[in-house]
């Protein structure tokens, strides 16, 4: 009994705390686009394969999400919004994340190799690589493009789960990683547009504290003119149909006319209606992505029935 | 006491939780196995018969 009275409850980590440094909520946007990549490809794959390879794509974005955790402790330490997580808060020691964050990441690679192929575990490598390093540990503290360049280690997700079906890369899985690589940009500045973080203090370049949040707005409407071609673009490839071209177009057309809106705000119209356009446009880019994918995953399902495609 | 019990409950959870997480682990490496075994990759399982024909030995 005598170990236990050193020890405190505040630094006693539960289990929670362990899955909390893997991000769940951005796992779960991993599993679900990682599922449509596999699922879209035209191969059929065994339902354990499938599911394995599923299982540790999303387990290799756990760790680096614990490597993440790790390297940020300091300013998630000064930032409000991340003071609770688990490293600054005392539960987690920064080397326990450390390890956990290593170990997960060569377990989730050697698995999804033996699951799947090499190309896909290679893939994984690089994305956990590039989450962890070049975004996390180079660029975020750096540039104001973080949320840009962030947004490519969101983006492989699919492109893994295409290449633990075939074994190559193709332009459908590019294309499904140009749609979220594009489309991370206008969804993260409209949630910095509206949500009060202290990123100034932390010495994070966010755009809107960098080049202002007029720039904001107008790189909002940019990129969602980009993601247009390429979203809809998607819809005339083997994995595309007349069902998600449809979507597609529908969705862009809302989507540039909300990141329109938004650069037409100015900052006393949005504070006198507490960023409502902002919130809007922010709460329908999840719903864009979700659509998006989901729509592909529809084509898949009416191909069974001779329907989907453009066959 | 509360304090010792609140870190019993802690750890308590903690390895349950790393036991589920291992015996899951365990279950997909078997899944996987039986599957690779029984299923995926037919065209590079041995068949003596396909091998004898190939070769053309054994008449």
């Amino acid at each position: 009994m005598s170990d236990l009275s050193t020890s405190t409850p505040e630094g006693e980590a539960s289990f929670g705390d362990y899955i909390a440094l893997f991000k769940p909520r951005v796992m779960s946007l991993v599993v679900f686009t990682a599922f449509v990549g596999l699922m879209v490809a035209p191969v059929s794959v065994h339902p354990m394969v499938a599911f394995t390879s599923i299982l540790f794509i999303a387990v290799g974005a756990g760790a680096s999400g614990a490597l993440n955790m790790w390297w940020d402790a300091d300013i998630d330490m000064v930032m409000k919004r991340t003071q609770s997580r688990p490293i600054p808060a005392g539960r987690v020691q920064p080397g326990e994340a450390l390890q956990l964050g290593i170990w997960l990441s060569v377990i989730s690679v050697g698995m999804l190799g033996l699951a799947a192929n090499i190309p896909a575990a290679g893939l994984l490598a690089f994305t956990i690589f590039f989450y962890a390093v070049v975004y996390t540990m180079w660029l975020k503290r750096w540039t104001p493009q973080n949320i840009v360049i962030g947004g490519a280690a969101g983006a492989f997700p699919p492109m893994v789960g295409w290449v633990a079906a075939t074994g190559s890369v193709s332009l459908e899985a590019i294309l499904m990683f140009a749609v979220i690589f594009f489309w991370t940009p206008p969804h993260f500045w409209a949630l910095a547009l509206f949500v009060k973080t202290d990123y100034a203090k932390a010495g994070v370049p966010m755009l809107t504290v960098t080049h202002g949040r007029k720039e904001t707005r107008k790189q909002i409407l940019i990129y969602t003119l980009i993601l247009a071609p390429v979203a809809v673009g998607l819809g005339f490839t083997s994995i595309g149909g007349p069902v998600y071209l449809t979507a597609a177009v529908i969705m862009n057309v809302i989507f540039i006319l909300g990141g329109w809106k938004i650069f037409k705000r100015d900052e006393a119209t949005t504070e006198a209606d507490n960023h409502a356009a902002e919130r809007k446009f922010f709460k329908f880019s999840i719903a864009y992505l979700f659509l998006h994918f989901t729509a592909l995953l529809v084509e898949k399902g009416l191909a069974a029935y001779g329907l989907g495609g453009w066959a | 006491m509360k304090t010792e019990h609140e870190i019993h409950k802690r750890r308590l959870g903690r390895n349950v939780g790393v036991g589920i997480l291992l015996a899951g682990f365990v279950a997909v490496v078997f899944g996987l196995t039986m599957a690779k075994v029984t299923g995926v990759g037919l065209k590079d399982r041995f068949e003596p018969q396909r091998a004898i024909n190939q070769i053309g030995i054994g008449g």
